[in-house]
């Protein structure tokens, strides 16, 4: 798309504003709509987003792909770690309350916003991943054969 | 607007038509979810729906074909069933409360218990979220697993294999020199 250039000036007002509202979905889910999976859907969306108007090799030269991996399966260890550090707390798993034992509900504010974020990391590297794999492969069939 | 976008992409052969009618199609069902109050829904219907699987779906028509084929069987069977499951389910909402009604189901079991409780034990002002994240905490577990599953599967199916093609190149490559 190297002849599109209002589509590539758009494109790069468009994808700060993207990133910024992610994050502040991503931080004010509990305030407002949205939350993990909302955020990394939207992060991810900047990112395809890049890639599609720029080319795959600039968006895998901003994210590349072995960081995009190591994001998925972190999202998730976030997740299940918050938990086992609340069962070395001594509360149970997943209790968030165990983060500010005065203050349960304080504890509970940080657990989400933690949690939340292991989501969003997960969701945002898998989209992210799926559509670098579909874009990677070249196309091998060509149209005369069907 | 729904049924008109619905009827179009039935009736479309050129898939990349049909792709971008699908995107508008999530677009606006996630209006409707707007006009029903689940804005958490709505974000993800317009993310998911309008934007990244329209492009993914741009993506494997650029790997496969641009046209959709005749099918050969007749289609008064599809119609059938079709119209039976429609005709039930609509049925089926003829016992349902109405709208918003107070005394439905999903208003009077749980719901009033974490409305509730949620501002004094989580103190968070999104019940979404509190519940998503902390009295459902195990689902929301198991969900980013299965988001993480999925991701995984889709890389070793479809970029696994095509690292394999090119690493078997190479070697043909390096063989032939």
């Amino acid at each position: 798309m190297r002849h599109h250039l209002i589509l590539r000036v758009v494109t790069k007002l468009l994808v700060g504003t993207i990133i910024l509202f992610a994050f502040y979905v991503q931080f004010h889910g509990d305030f407002s709509p949205g939350g993990g999976f909302q955020a990394g859907v939207i992060m991810a969306v900047a990112f395809i987003l890049y890639g599609v108007v720029f080319s795959l090799r600039k968006a895998q030269k901003v994210f590349p792909p072995w960081l995009v991996h190591k994001l998925v399966a972190l999202g998730v260890l976030i997740y299940a770690g918050t938990g086992i550090v609340s069962l070395f707390l001594g509360y149970e798993y997943l209790d968030y309350g165990a983060f500010s034992p005065h203050h349960p509900e304080h504890g509970q504010h940080y657990g989400i916003l933690i949690v939340e974020l292991g989501v969003g990391i997960t969701v945002t590297g898998v989209m992210v991943a799926v559509y670098y794999a579909f874009a990677a492969r070249p196309p091998r069939i060509s149209d005369e054969e069907w | 607007m729904l049924v008109a976008t619905a009827i179009a992409i039935v009736r479309m052969q050129r898939l990349f038509a049909i792709a971008m009618l699908s995107g508008v199609f999530s677009l606006l069902s996630a209006l409707l979810f707007v006009v029903l109050d689940a804005v958490d829904v709505a974000f993800t219907e317009a993310a998911v729906g309008a934007g990244i699987s329209t492009v993914l779906v741009l993506g494997t028509l650029a790997l496969t074909s641009r046209v959709a084929k005749h099918s050969t069987h007749s289609p008064a069977i599809p119609l059938l069933v079709v119209l039976v499951t429609g005709a039930t389910l609509m049925y089926g909402t003829l016992d349902m409360p109405n709208f918003g009604s107070p005394d439905a189901p999903a208003q009077t079991h749980v719901s009033p218990d974490y409305l509730e409780r949620s501002p004094h034990e989580i103190g968070v002002p999104n019940v979404v979220t509190a519940i998503l994240a902390s009295y459902r905490g195990y689902d929301t577990l198991g969900e980013t697993a299965v988001v993480f599953t999925a991701g995984i599967g889709v890389l070793l199916l479809i970029s696994g294999l095509h690292r394999r093609r090119e690493d078997e190149d190479e070697e043909e490559e390096s063989g032939e020199s």
